[in-house]
């Protein structure tokens, strides 16, 4: 069974299926697409938060006034790859202090304060320039510590995802070229004018897990990429890069979405791409790989397309970690005058921040500012009328209603068996329902709450298996402590037993003697 | 200096529908039937509807202060609209004036509050208003008008209005004079009284297919019903599987003993069955939720619909049908739940 | 009318013998209810319930001498997921009983615990590591606060920590509701929905 699904997935790409539902949304895009990527100059402070992945915060290896040059590791998690965190410029570190980081929940984090001195100067860099011959294993092992996350939006470490593909056995690589939510340009930009680094991270990387060929996926919508990845393909000289186009309907540039639609294949439920020999990779992350790799330098720096009614002048920039994203609306010519709403990410999944001194992070692709007018609500939140709507447009096929239903009345084992966890957050559901119940925002709480019970139960588990051992513990040595009193009361018993035959024997002897007398 | 910003949950899109969009599209919808109905059969019709829609949303304000819910809110949501149209499409147009405040009553304090509001109904408010108001007075709701091309006294406004709220006809008229049997009583008191459906079917209240008029504003509903269909309010899987096994099961009775059953054709063009099939077995509140268990859902409304026209004891069976399989819509939706992505 | 009151009998009493073969035939056999409602408790072993642990709590609910709302630690969760399984009305947490409060742990002053092992003896999970005349600390991950190490002390040397919530543990939270609706009202049940 196996063996015919990989078969099927070694065609990745030779025609095109379907996903279900998605939606039809409008672009946007193209605003952001007529000027040119240009720097952000360095800003007079930059605020590197230590929390730019999923799990807890990275611990900080440098220490206040300590000089660091761009590209050393200021933080660092242990864990195989985890939560590497690099200086973007040269310069002296000011403070190790708890500030916005760009988090949904609106907390502040530990961040690494540097003072530019203005030199930007590399540390000394080892690119592997003979990678063609390098061993897998050495690649993957740079990739590990230059601090690579998967740029598309879910930061999930490269390193740890590549080191498992290459365990199980990757026949394809694809690339993610599929950018489906609005507004969203920065890996259109990213192809349309450096392609060249793309197709060396796609062979950079197919070396390092052992792919067969790559296949890039991009929207049809997106005309001049194609033609600019098809010439940087030739250029390189690779044989084994196809590029495909794929329509464009919301989300198709999920994971799971886009191996449906390259393969006609779903991955299996709580599985993932490598079960079926897959590696999906972003495109920026293929740069950041072959930017780590050829020339050496550590991930610290990727494009935001700084956009939205709320903007002047939208554009992509390439911004540095760590940069306020008050820097990068200055350099777009500011805010507009209705501006309302800022947001780190797409129309669709991406979280409102309050204040713009958050700074860029690994995950911020977008920074989108809307007007009053384009996040109005006209209606509060109604009853759900079962229209079904949810349905119709979910991608992982699941039934938004009943879930809604099961969250709110904490059905949590129901909700889990209607497979909440297959659920991507999409936002199809809530974009279509006439009710305008918040269903991203259950689901996000479902699921975390599912976590939480599900870790709070094994906790009590754990505390419950303390207990019985405390008391099988405790009736041992009451047992113990009384078997030990039996035997000295027995000892005892014998003791005086002992000394009575002892003085009958005596008594006998003497009267004996006596006797004899 | 940083700026602040309020936040606000994803997605950040404006909503591009709502609940009340959704029922005024509905209404919409219905729009050329009942333009339709008023040209065949007088303006009756249209004095149900406002006592309806009067009553609904009145019971409706009553219960929201009752149960302490934002009254503008939720009047402003049309629902109570909806189901006062349908349940006032369903009764004769002389009715009197107190067959829709009962009717409402039943269906917006009942069968709608009463079992939680908005979205929590488990039953049709509109068809249990309509069915209650049917089994308690049943002579009222018999005395049906025939279309005005063929009545032999067509009533003015006047003495609609006079007939409606007095409860009785105005001096010289009598209900025997004036009132028609719909094409579903004519056959069945055709075929009680032994005669073959051809025959009753020589009555001039039949048209081509179904009923004169009837026909033309079934034609009409399902104009309304296939523009709903183009703009997604509804789907197509329950007017499909309930015209289509109405058709089926029409065709093989017919087939069968033509004596004693009329074509599909006629089933179809008769009672509510089309209104029934694009407006009230797709009350997306009471029906499955899954595509297939709407499939289930629309077969089991023809079907039973069938049934009671051909051996229960009321000429048309759509509004039964669809409480039947309102109860058993859990019940299917729990067996036709759809596969998950990667399972 | 004989006829028809005969044949409703008989009707009604075929489908009484087809009900009690079905629930027979079909029977599930599921865990004893004793270990299922073991399982939602939260193994505090604190007491406030007012039986010696949770296993006799629960074995309390199971033979109805107890009710549903008796536990602080479980909080508003528990009792919903007990409601459920048992198929009760929930309610509120029982006032005599204690309040729900947020998870805390026992932290051990080191400057002023003097090694008597009485709090070592108190704790029902071993969370507390020492020996007499050595220094007593309790194990974090181990604590479940159920607060019984708190009156033995001699010193008051135990003081109960909430933990501060840090991006590390942070949850979506439950989005705001608007007004009272009963769909988003737990209290209320829906009632189509399987």
């Amino acid at each position: 069974m196996r063996n015919e699904r990989l078969e099927q997935a070694r065609n990745a790409g030779q025609h095109l299926h379907h996903f279900h539902g998605g939606l039809r949304l409008r672009h946007n895009k193209k605003i952001s697409c007529e000027l040119p990527l240009e720097q952000v100059p360095l800003p007079p402070r930059f605020y590197v938060p230590l929390l730019q992945h999923s799990g807890q915060e990275a611990k900080a290896t440098v220490v206040t006034g300590e000089k660091v040059l761009k590209g050393d590791r200021i933080g660092y998690l242990g864990e195989a790859g985890r939560g590497c965190i690099h200086a973007p410029t040269s310069g002296t570190v000011k403070a190790l202090a708890r500030r916005p980081i760009s988090h949904p929940s609106g907390m502040n984090g530990l961040c690494v304060v540097i003072e530019p001195d203005g030199l930007d100067q590399w540390k000394e860099l080892h690119p592997i320039t003979d990678w063609r011959k390098a061993d897998p294993s050495l690649l993957r092992q740079r990739i590990r510590e230059s601090g690579i996350v998967g740029l598309g939006g879910a930061v999930f470490p490269t390193a740890v995802k590549v080191d498992e593909a290459s365990e199980r056995g990757i026949h394809t690589l694809i690339l993610n070229g599929v950018e489906c939510e609005p507004y969203i340009s920065c890996d259109e930009m990213l192809m349309r004018e450096q392609p060249d680094s793309i197709i060396l991270g796609a062979r950079i990387l197919q070396r390092a897990v052992g792919a067969d060929r790559t296949v890039i996926a991009i929207e049809d919508q997106m005309g001049a990429v194609s033609s600019a990845l098809k010439e940087s393909v030739t250029r390189s000289g690779a044989s084994d890069i196809e590029i495909v186009k794929v329509a464009t309907i919301y989300p198709e540039g999920g994971e799971k979405q886009l191996i449906q639609v390259l393969t006609g294949l779903e991955v299996p439920s709580g599985g993932r791409p490598s079960d079926l020999g897959l590696l999906c990779q972003n495109v920026a992350t293929a740069t950041a790989v072959a930017r780590a790799i050829a020339e050496g330098k550590p991930l610290i720096e990727r494009i935001v397309t700084v956009t939205g009614s709320g903007i002047s002048r939208p554009r992509n920039l390439v911004a540095r970690i760590g940069v306020p994203i008050e820097n990068l609306v200055d350099q777009c010519g500011g805010y507009t005058k209705d501006a309302a709403r800022l947001i780190l990410g797409g129309a669709m999944m991406g979280y409102a921040l309050g204040s713009d001194g958050n700074p860029v992070i690994k995950a911020a692709n977008c920074v989108l500012v809307l007007t009053e007018f384009d996040i109005r609500t006209p209606q509060p939140e109604m009853p759900c009328i079962r229209c079904g709507e949810c349905a119709r447009v979910c991608p992982a096929l699941l039934l938004p209603q009943q879930l809604h239903w099961q969250i709110s009345n904490q059905q949590w084992d129901d909700a889990g068996e209607y497979g909440l966890t297959d659920c991507i957050e999409c936002g199809c559901c809530d974009f279509v329902c006439p009710s305008h119940i918040p269903l991203v925002e259950w689901f996000r709480f479902g699921k975390a709450e599912i976590s939480s019970i599900a870790s709070e139960r094994a906790q009590a588990g754990v505390a419950r298996q303390k207990y019985e051992a405390r008391e099988a513990r405790l009736t041992r040595e009451k047992a113990e402590r009384r078997r030990r009193m039996e035997e000295k009361k027995h000892a005892l018993r014998d003791d005086a037993q002992r000394k009575k035959k002892i003085a009958e024997a005596i008594s006998r002897a003497r009267s004996r003697q006596d006797e004899e007398k | 200096m940083s700026r602040k910003f309020a936040t606000g949950g994803a997605p950040h899109f404006p909503p591009h529908t709502s609940v009340a969009g959704v029922m005024q599209q509905l209404l919409l919808a219905l729009a050329p039937g009942i333009v339709a109905y008023i040209w065949f059969f007088g303006p009756g019709i249209l004095i149900q509807i406002l006592l309806a829609v009067t009553f609904a949303l009145g019971f409706e304000a009553l219960m929201l202060t009752a149960r302490k819910q934002p009254i503008r809110l939720f009047l402003g949501d049309w629902s109570a609209v909806v189901t006062a149209v349908l349940f006032a499409l369903c009764v004769p147009p002389l009715a009197p004036w107190w067959i829709a405040l009962i009717g409402m009553l039943f269906a917006i304090v009942l069968a709608k509050h009463l079992y939680g509001g908005l979205g929590q109904n488990l039953f049709n408010p509109a068809m249990v208003g309509y069915v209650v108001v049917l089994i308690s007075f049943p002579q009222v709701m018999a005395l049906w008008l025939p279309p005005s091309s063929i009545a032999s006294h067509s009533l003015s406004i006047g003495e609609t209005l006079t007939t409606i709220f007095s409860g009785s006809l105005p001096a010289p008229l009598s209900w025997d004079a004036i009132s028609e049997a719909t094409p579903l009583d004519a056959i069945r008191a055709s075929l009680a009284a032994g005669n073959m459906v051809s025959e009753a079917r020589l009555s001039p209240v039949f048209g081509d297919f179904g009923g004169l008029g009837w026909e033309w504003i079934a034609n009409f509903y399902a104009l309304g019903g296939l523009w709903l269909l183009w703009r997604r309010v509804i789907s197509w899987h329950v007017p499909v599987m309930m015209i289509g096994s109405v058709a089926v099961l029409g065709l093989v009775s017919y087939l069968a003993d033509p004596g004693s059953n009329p074509v599909p054709l006629q089933h179809i063009f008769s009672g509510a069955l089309v209104l029934g099939a694009f407006f009230i077995a797709t009350d997306p509140v009471t029906g499955c939720v899954s595509n297939r268990g709407r499939l289930i859902f629309g077969a089991g409304v023809g079907v039973l619909t069938l049934l009671i026209r051909r051996w229960g004891g009321y000429p048309d069976g759509v509004a039964f049908a669809v409480l039947l399989m309102n109860m058993a819509a859990p019940l299917i939706d729990r067996y036709t739940r759809p596969r998950i992505s990667g399972q | 009318m004989l006829a028809a009151i005969l044949a409703i009998t008989i009707i009604s009493g075929l489908f009484g013998l087809g009900l009690g073969w079905a629930s027979r035939r079909f029977h599930v056999e599921a865990d004893p209810v004793i270990d299922q409602i073991n399982t939602i408790l939260p193994q505090t072993q604190c007491g406030q319930c007012l039986y010696p642990g949770c296993r006799p709590y629960a074995e309390a609910i199971a033979s109805g001498e107890a009710d549903i709302n008796q536990c602080p630690p479980g909080g508003e969760t528990g009792i919903m997921a007990l409601a459920r399984l048992l198929g009760v009305e929930a309610k509120p947490l029982n006032p005599d009983c204690g309040e729900e409060k947020p998870k805390a742990v026992a932290v051990i002053d080191e400057r002023v615990c003097i090694g008597c092992t009485l709090c070592i003896q108190a704790c029902p999970v071993d969370a507390i590591l020492g020996a007499s005349k050595y220094m007593h600390t309790v194990i974090e991950s181990e604590c479940t606060g159920c607060e019984l190490c708190l009156p033995p002390c001699p010193v008051d040397c135990i003081d109960m920590l909430v933990k501060k919530q840090t991006t590390g543990d942070w949850k979506w939270p439950r989005p705001e509701v608007a007004s009272q609706f009963p769909a988003t009202n737990p209290a209320i049940t829906s009632g189509n929905h399987p």
